[in-house]
């Protein structure tokens, strides 16, 4: 187990180098006007550009800059071109509406999408089994792009059912907080929704058909012990590790378009916005954050998998 | 003399639904257990051996099958009886063993765990800690040793023999009046095979457990049973006692199989005699006797069927189902002094 | 099947010492081999032309990597396996290319060895093709006859594996074996998965093959009674190692090793009366 953890922290350290690496070159390959300019504005003289360059560093090589620019993400220091605020802080405060989103998120997308698995699963070739296969298809195949201006046309404009758009702090206002995330919950778990149950439906179907399930009836267990004991604990496994890859991803900022698109002002929207402004500092550091948070889950994804599959233990020798 | 059947097994139809019709998987089976008996059922795919066994405690029940006939246990009938009563009965009157040791437990509980699950689902009211006491207690009368600790480890770090004792173990545990093994060392090594057969045949003889045993192999059969069913294409073709069987054969597939055995007794024969064909496809059967393509000695009466019937006029319980007279029989059987088919002469039939 | 003939030169397949070892890592950071898993642990046998070997042991004894190191699809952790003289062990692909023709193999499970996008016609083609050998009729025609050879009808070129039964299935591995006319074919368990009376048919047509073609084989299965049918020699095999060879009458009549006798009793034998003598026998005597 010692070893695996090791290995894990090791890993992740070269993971997050190999991003970083990956984000400043791409960062300086894609045509942009240089900083430089931009900050200094419109009606800038070479001698106001020269200065910023000098005091940003931008006139330094570029395995200088991008050591200086680490220098600063270890220190806190990285700050964004304009704005002049630090990165750090503005990630800080975007937490808690990309968190509050993808947590709720991932909560409906996983009960319904078992739910729905499991439905479909036991009533295997009928209607129900059907109609589901369709609802889980439809929701795979919309675009987070279209649903969502259609349902803030329809639900929020037309009919003004939900508010348009915008985080309220839980601090603030539980109830606010609650309705303004309802539409991008849904949003956001629409999709994954659909995939789940079938990923759930067809586990199912795989594992109904092994010896052990046949061994569980022959030895008298009721139908529904053994859906749930046997059926149900080994379907599950896989999905285990999908959803932390899943819910690792949207942490890091697969949510990003949700957010933009209601207005939340989360960490995705938060890079978007950066993007949209060419602006290096911040990008590095979500994109950190993201690759942060996506190996730290996928390391407590697997060491749950060992928890739930006997057969895959960690550590320890090959017999 | 002989005592009343614990199992009695009367016409048993089963069919199922397909994509290309009824395949009738099971075509008018017929026998009687007795207490304490060794019953072999042997046949090769598709004779519907292993559906009959599963029929017996009510697993192929569904949307897709039919089954007709009767099935008495103790005088009750299974066939009729309602999920709840088969479900007691699993385990509790009738227990099953299975072929594949390795995915016949599930992998991620602890075997005593298993085990003790299900001597919970049919005493409710066990107690955790007697329960596993008594999961002890199987393992060791069923030759695991070390069993305090071995009851809390996972299957895969059993051994194949392991396992399948651990499985032997679970079907005593409700003390069942009647035990089904499927295949039981089919998935084993000859050395460990040995092993099992030798356990089974102790709790048959020292329990008196009568015991249904479904296997392909002859040499198994001559080691453990008292009767024997030969099924081919999910029908009885021959039924007697396990010396009638071996040392008078009546049905020309059971010649085939006999023959086509390596003996390690007897010095080796130029060719193995050999079926020719294949096991029949059960969704296109010949009309009469199913055995016709693959008969080298086929004549003109065999597309009638043939009922399955004593023909020897001395032995009543000794059945089988074929047209030829038993002198005819006696005359083809023999090849190369043992018992076995006509070796073909030209390039096999496919 | 005797035994007696006179030795024409070297033998076809030599095996020295073989000798495959699976490491077992451990580490913190960076694995280190703290064990082996010896799979085949020096094992020495010959395989005459035209003749038969029979290799015989449990699951886990190392046949099938033994099979496998033998055939360098596996790389040897040491030993030497000369075929035809020539040293193959730790040859590279390339130049074990031209050697693949002369030693197929077949498989265990007729359902798993067959590609079932594949036509079979294709399958047994397929090994024509790569090797240049022959192409567009003269390949079809080369087919058919293989098949037909296998006891299969050649108009069934153009059918998929799943719409043959598990023996005919083999059939068509065996076709793809011979397709390139090999010297030695090496069959890992050949009847184990199949009907009991197709067995037979599998091993008398192995027999025809091999007087036809002057094939030689080495049989590997743990049926001690199949393999005994089928060899002129046999090695049995325990934990990676040859524990008795000697001639097919010889080993099964006469064993001398501890682990080949218990083998040997403990197959099943398909007679009520001598099943019962041998075990009252072993009753008493143990």
């Amino acid at each position: 187990m010692l070893r695996f953890v090791v290995r894990r922290l090791v890993g992740m350290v070269f993971v997050l180098f190999v991003v970083s690496i990956l984000v400043f070159l791409i960062f300086n390959v894609i045509p942009n006007s240089p900083p430089a300019q931009r900050l200094a504005g419109k009606n800038a003289t070479p001698v106001l550009v020269k200065s910023i360059e000098e005091e940003w560093g931008f006139d330094e090589s570029l395995p200088v800059q991008y050591v200086t620019m680490m220098k600063n993400v270890f220190t806190g220091e990285l700050t964004s071109y304009s704005p002049r605020i630090p990165v750090n802080d503005q990630i800080q405060e975007g937490i808690p509406a990309t968190f509050s989103l993808s947590i709720g998120a991932g909560i409906i997308w996983l009960s319904f999408g078992l739910l729905l698995g499991y439905l479909a699963a036991t009533r295997a070739g009928g209607w129900l089994d059907r109609a589901l296969t369709g609802v889980a298809i439809a929701g795979i195949s919309i675009p987070v792009f279209l649903l969502a201006p259609v349902l803030i046309y329809f639900l929020t404009y037309k009919l003004e059912i939900f508010p348009n758009g915008g985080y309220v702090k839980l601090t603030e206002d539980p109830w606010e907080w609650f309705t303004h995330l309802i539409l991008p919950w849904f949003t956001l778990a629409v999709l994954s929704i659909g995939f789940y149950s079938r990923v759930l439906r067809s586990n199912m179907l795989d594992v109904m058909n092994e010896d052990y399930v046949r061994t569980a009836r022959a030895k008298g267990l009721s139908e529904g012990r053994v859906m749930t004991r046997h059926v149900l604990r080994n379907s599950l496994i896989p999905i285990v590790t999908l959803f932390g890859l899943d819910f690792g991803a949207t942490i890091a900022g697969t949510a990003i378009i949700t957010e933009v698109l209601y207005g939340i002002t989360g960490v995705g929207y938060y890079a978007a916005h950066a993007i949209a402004n060419f602006e290096l500092p911040p990008i590095m550091g979500v994109t950190l954050y993201g690759a942060f948070f996506v190996v730290f889950i996928n390391t407590l994804v697997d060491i749950g998998y060992a928890y739930l599959d006997p057969r895959v233990r960690l550590g320890a020798s090959a017999q | 003399m002989s005592a009343a059947p614990l199992l009695s097994v009367r016409d048993l139809r089963v069919g199922f639904a397909t994509e290309g019709g009824l395949l009738q998987a099971v075509d008018g089976v017929g026998f009687d257990l007795k207490p304490g008996e060794v019953l072999a059922i042997v046949g090769e795919s598709g004779s519907g051996k292993s559906v009959t066994a599963q029929t017996l405690i009510g697993l192929t029940r569904s949307k897709n099958s039919r089954i007709d006939g009767s099935v008495k246990l103790d005088g009750e009938e299974l066939l009729e009886a309602d999920d709840a009563t088969m479900r007691r009965l699993r385990g509790e009157r009738i227990a099953m063993v299975f072929q594949d040791p390795m995915t016949s437990f599930n992998p991620v509980y602890r075997i005593g765990s298993q085990i003790v699950e299900a001597i919970r689902a049919h005493k409710g009211d066990a107690d955790k800690a007697q329960a596993r006491r008594q999961v002890v207690e199987l393992f060791d009368s069923v030759g695991i040793p070390d069993a305090e600790r071995r009851v809390d480890d996972y299957p895969h770090e059993f051994s194949g023999g392991m396992r399948q004792r651990a499985m032997i173990a679970m079907a005593l545990a409700l003390e069942p009046e009647v035990l089904i093994a499927d295949e039981p060392t089919t998935a084993l090594d000859v050395t460990i095979q040995a092993q099992i057969l030798r356990l089974l045949e102790d709790l048959n003889r020292q329990h008196g457990l009568a015991t249904i045993l479904i296997t392909h192999d002859l040499g198994v059969v001559a080691e453990v049973a008292d009767r024997v069913l030969v099924m081919y294409a999910g029908r009885i073709v021959e039924e007697g006692t396990l010396d009638e069987i071996f040392y008078d054969p009546q049905h020309p597939y059971t010649w085939g199989l006999m023959g086509s055995l390596t003996r390690l007794d007897r010095p080796r024969p130029h060719r193995l005699p050999q079926i020719a064909g294949s096991p029949p496809s059960l969704l296109d059967l010949p009309e009469g006797c199913p055995f016709r393509p693959r008969c080298p000695h086929e004549f003109s009466k065999c597309p009638q069927d043939p009922g399955l019937e004593a023909r020897l006029s001395e032995v009543p319980d000794h059945r089988d189902r074929c047209w030829l007279t038993p002198e005819q029989k006696r005359e083809k059987r023999q090849v190369e002094g043992q018992i076995g088919l006509e070796a073909p002469q030209e390039a096999p039939r496919v | 099947m005797s035994d007696g003939a006179a030795n024409t030169g070297a033998p076809l397949l030599e095996v020295t010492d073989l000798v495959k070892h699976f490491p077992i890592k451990s580490g913190v950071l960076i694995d280190r081999e703290v064990d082996q898993v010896r799979a085949v642990d020096g094992v020495s046998f010959k395989v005459e032309k035209g003749k038969t070997l029979g290799l015989v042991g449990e699951s886990g004894s190392g046949k099938s990597t033994a099979c496998r190191a033998v055939l360098q699809l596996i790389k040897p952790t040491s030993g030497s396996v000369k075929f035809e003289g020539q040293e193959i062990a730790g040859l590279g692909r390339r130049r074990m290319r031209p050697l693949r023709r002369e030693m197929q193999m077949i498989f265990q499970d007729p359902y798993a060895s067959l590609n079932p996008r594949k036509r079979i016609g294709q399958i047994v083609g397929d090994p024509l093709r790569r090797q240049g050998v022959a192409k567009g009729a003269d390949l079809r025609r080369r087919v058919q006859e293989l098949l037909e050879r296998v006891g299969l009808a050649g108009e069934h070129y153009n059918r998929f594996p799943h719409e043959f039964s598990g023996g005919q299935r083999q059939r068509i591995g065996i076709a793809r074996a011979l397709a390139l006319k090999p010297k030695l074919v090496i069959c890992d368990e050949p009847v184990s998965a199949l009907d009991v009376s197709i067995q037979a048919q599998i091993v008398n047509l192995l027999d025809d093959l091999q007087d036809e073609l002057g094939l030689a084989y080495l049989f590997v299965a743990h049926d001690i009674g199949v393999v005994r049918h089928i060899s002129d020699r046999i090695a049995v095999m325990n934990e990676g190692k040859i524990v008795e060879q000697g001639t097919a009458d010889q080993v099964c009549e006469n064993p001398k090793d501890d682990y080949t006798k218990k083998l040997l009793a403990a197959v099943p034998i398909p007679d009520p009366k001598e099943s019962r003598e041998r075990r009252e026998h072993a009753g008493s005597a143990g």
